[in-house]
């Protein structure tokens, strides 16, 4: 079949690889009809993700149809067409008996590399190197499924891939930002970061009751988007405007009660000591992650607010603002989105017509042209918000 | 243990030794140079920096990071003599001029104490090293919290011939009359290792342990400890496991079935033990098709389809 490989640092290839295979019992393997390139793929392409290899699979957000199943998987049946979720979560171990699935204490083979490096192991997830245990991702023709009696998500009449799609991995995962914030009603909400899991948080938020979202970014389209589409009450150009001063002038002094950090570790400021010394040191390899957003948004914050972390970091992190977060009884929440507790949910709300996740897509090319959709969306160029592929 | 208190203390010097002067090589290499006498062009600077700094800081973060350190610096001695070699080219080298012929003689004299204080924690980690339970003892300890009740998590463990389902260096466990059982392991290279076993004492949905009989070549012996886990929480399982190695081939081709983590190779070992009680079987990726392995981990596939 053919996949997009992952060759190095900058660099994606499309290759013919073998099909994939029936490992596990509760394995199915799906034919996948759309997929997606994530915010969180372009941390692989530029490097900041450990433990890559060369040749490895990348895309964690597809779906697509059942063609084969393992001798243990009774829910599904070969022709069944399913939403996959990025985490790949066993549905029996402890964490997944809470809800937790994306950190499922069953599904990374390579737990031990994750221990050594963060303690404890969180579930395995497509495409995501071997740290995650390894698994081959989506942006291919075809892709293994385990655990497939507890993940992929049915969809059973013939609303598009393109409004469904996104129920993988960026609009549960928006949603679960927005929904850390315990959103009571009046809450002013803060997004750092307006591309799609950015969207989707400003979007969500809105649903949950926030009274006014505030979403900061510093490309102008994007921040169209948020306002046009999403739903943002207000935008930020961090690029034209210093983000804390205008927050405070929007909130007349408070801070906003939730800030929402869905940029992760490459976040960006124009022109800035603080901004040369993390690149500094992340070339280094002094400190893996530039938290710029995080550092801001918590500073940010009013007091005894919410910070909720959904942009992806990897390892370490280099003047964070504890005094800020602890002197004002801030609290954070944080994590991979546990995508299958928000999937049926969610499909409601796109049946109800509160949101139609498509908004977001603005590229659709086939899948021996995502080299090139790598690059563009990583350069945002020609507003590149979300791209879907075609196998 | 004063002695061993003192050992450690010395190793954790040599170690941020290490740091210290490999950082100074990769940063300035000229310096460096200049400093020990040597000729200062770009060869001898990168010879410097790669050669000399980037395997101090590897020795460095090896002997810091707590894991085998005998073996660290034993390489750190072999750096040693590959130094103390450099030097006496310079030495060596005819019609030097006397200040840097000085200077490469007071290097050397550097060097040649650092080795003597890396030999003597190098032989002092190798002798404590072997736990004091005959030649290289091999101990071993895990944990897991299994989300089973502990009846069913005790009565799996219970029939010991489930146990090469989930313990990789084992290739069958065969129960006999009188709670005595038959192990076989699968060594390195084909080498089969046979003993018997019987149960030394066990408490129903408390405690197996086991140990090796009669004239065992490989002595061994093993518990391991079942508790509720709190709140509904499943089962707590800790592990203790304990070989004594043997002089000669048998003990090596031991050491190499638990290769150089012993403790991880048990944990990985009950990682599958949860796998296969908690989702029915052991949980495989492409890159790791054997499910948790630890010499895969190190060693891993690319991530794509495992092909025939």
């Amino acid at each position: 079949m053919r996949a997009l490989t992952w060759m190095g640092k900058n660099h994606v290839e499309v290759h013919t690889v073998p099909d994939p295979k029936i490992l596990n019992t509760r394995d199915a393997i799906v034919k996948i009809s759309s997929t997606a390139i994530c915010g969180s793929d372009l941390h692989i392409y530029d490097g900041f993700i450990p433990t890559m290899r060369k040749g490895d699979i990348l895309g964690h957000e597809f779906m697509g149809e059942v063609v084969e199943t393992g001798s243990a998987v009774t829910t599904l049946k070969v022709g069944d067409r399913v939403v996959v979720p990025f985490p790949i979560a066993c549905g029996h171990c402890g964490a997944c008996e809470r809800g937790l699935t994306s950190v499922c204490e069953n599904s990374n083979p390579n737990a031990g590399i994750a221990e050594t490096l963060w303690g404890h192991s969180p579930c395995g997830i497509f495409g995501y190197s071997h740290l995650l245990g390894g698994y081959p991702g989506g942006q291919a023709e075809y892709a293994r499924v385990p655990f497939a009696d507890v993940g992929p998500f049915k969809i059973e009449d013939g609303i598009p891939d393109e409004q469904v799609l996104f129920l993988s991995d960026i609009l549960p995962t928006g949603y679960m930002g927005a929904d850390m914030c315990e959103i009571t009603p009046g809450d002013v909400v803060a997004v750092w970061g307006a591309g799609p899991v950015g969207q989707f948080a400003i979007a969500s938020a809105r649903m949950l009751g926030a009274e006014r979202v505030i979403a900061i970014d510093r490309f102008a389209y994007r921040l169209q988007m948020a306002q046009d589409k999403a739903g943002a009450t207000e935008v930020i150009n961090y690029a034209e405007v210093p983000v804390l001063d205008t927050l405070n002038e929007l909130t007349a002094g408070r801070g906003p009660d939730a800030c929402i950090d869905a940029v992760g570790l490459e976040s960006h400021i124009d022109v800035s000591p603080l901004h040369a010394y993390d690149r500094t040191k992340q070339m280094l390899f002094a400190e893996s992650d530039r938290p710029h957003a995080l550092r801001e948004a918590i500073m940010a914050c009013a007091n005894g607010g919410v910070i909720s972390v959904i942009g992806v970091y990897g390892g370490m992190v280099d003047k964070f603002p504890i005094g800020s977060f602890m002197n004002r009884s801030l609290r954070m929440r944080a994590g991979q989105c546990h995508v299958h507790r928000y999937m049926a949910p969610l499909m409601q709300r796109i049946r109800a017509g509160d949101i139609d996740p498509s908004f977001v897509i603005t590229h659709r090319m086939t899948l021996d042209d995502a080299p090139r959709g790598y690059q563009m969306f990583r350069d945002k160029e020609d507003n590149c918000e979300k791209i879907v592929l075609s196998p | 243990m004063e002695n061993s208190k003192g050992t450690r203390r010395l190793v954790e010097g040599l170690g941020l030794f290490s740091l210290g002067l490999g950082s100074a090589q990769l940063v300035a290499p000229g310096a460096m140079n200049r400093l020990v006498g040597a000729h200062d062009d770009a060869k001898t600077r990168a010879m410097q920096r790669w050669l000399g700094g980037l395997r101090e800081v590897a020795l460095g973060v090896g002997i810091e990071s707590h894991r085998r350190p005998a073996l660290w610096l034993w390489t750190r001695v072999a750096g040693d003599v590959m130094d103390l070699s450099a030097l006496a080219a310079v030495l060596a080298t005819r019609g030097g001029r006397p200040d840097v012929r000085r200077r490469a003689a007071i290097a050397m004299a550097a060097v040649a104490g650092v080795t003597v204080a890396d030999v003597v924690a190098a032989l002092r980690l190798s002798s404590i090293s072997g736990n004091g339970q005959g030649r290289g003892a091999i101990n071993a300890r895990g944990w897991i919290t299994v989300n089973r009740p502990v009846e069913e998590v005790f009565a799996y463990w219970q029939n010991l011939e489930n146990l090469p389902r989930f313990m990789t260096h084992l290739q069958s466990v065969q129960s006999m009359s009188d709670g005595r059982s038959r192990w076989r392991a699968a060594g390195p290279a084909g080498v089969e290792i046979e003993w018997e076993a019987e149960i030394s004492d066990q408490r129903i949905n408390e405690l197996i342990a086991w140990h090796s009989i009669g004239d065992a070549s490989v002595t061994n012996r093993g518990e391991v400890e079942f508790s509720p886990a709190p709140g509904g929480r499943g089962t707590e399982i800790r592990v203790r496991l304990s070989y004594d190695t043997p002089a000669g081939k048998l003990g090596a081709t031991i050491a190499k079935l638990f290769g150089e983590a012993p403790d991880q190779q048990l944990r990985d070992d009950l990682r599958r033990f949860k796998q296969v009680l908690e989702t029915g079987e052991v949980v495989r990726s492409e890159g790791s098709p054997e499910g948790t392995k630890t010499r895969r981990q190190l060693f891993q596939r690319p991530a794509q389809p495992v092909s025939t």
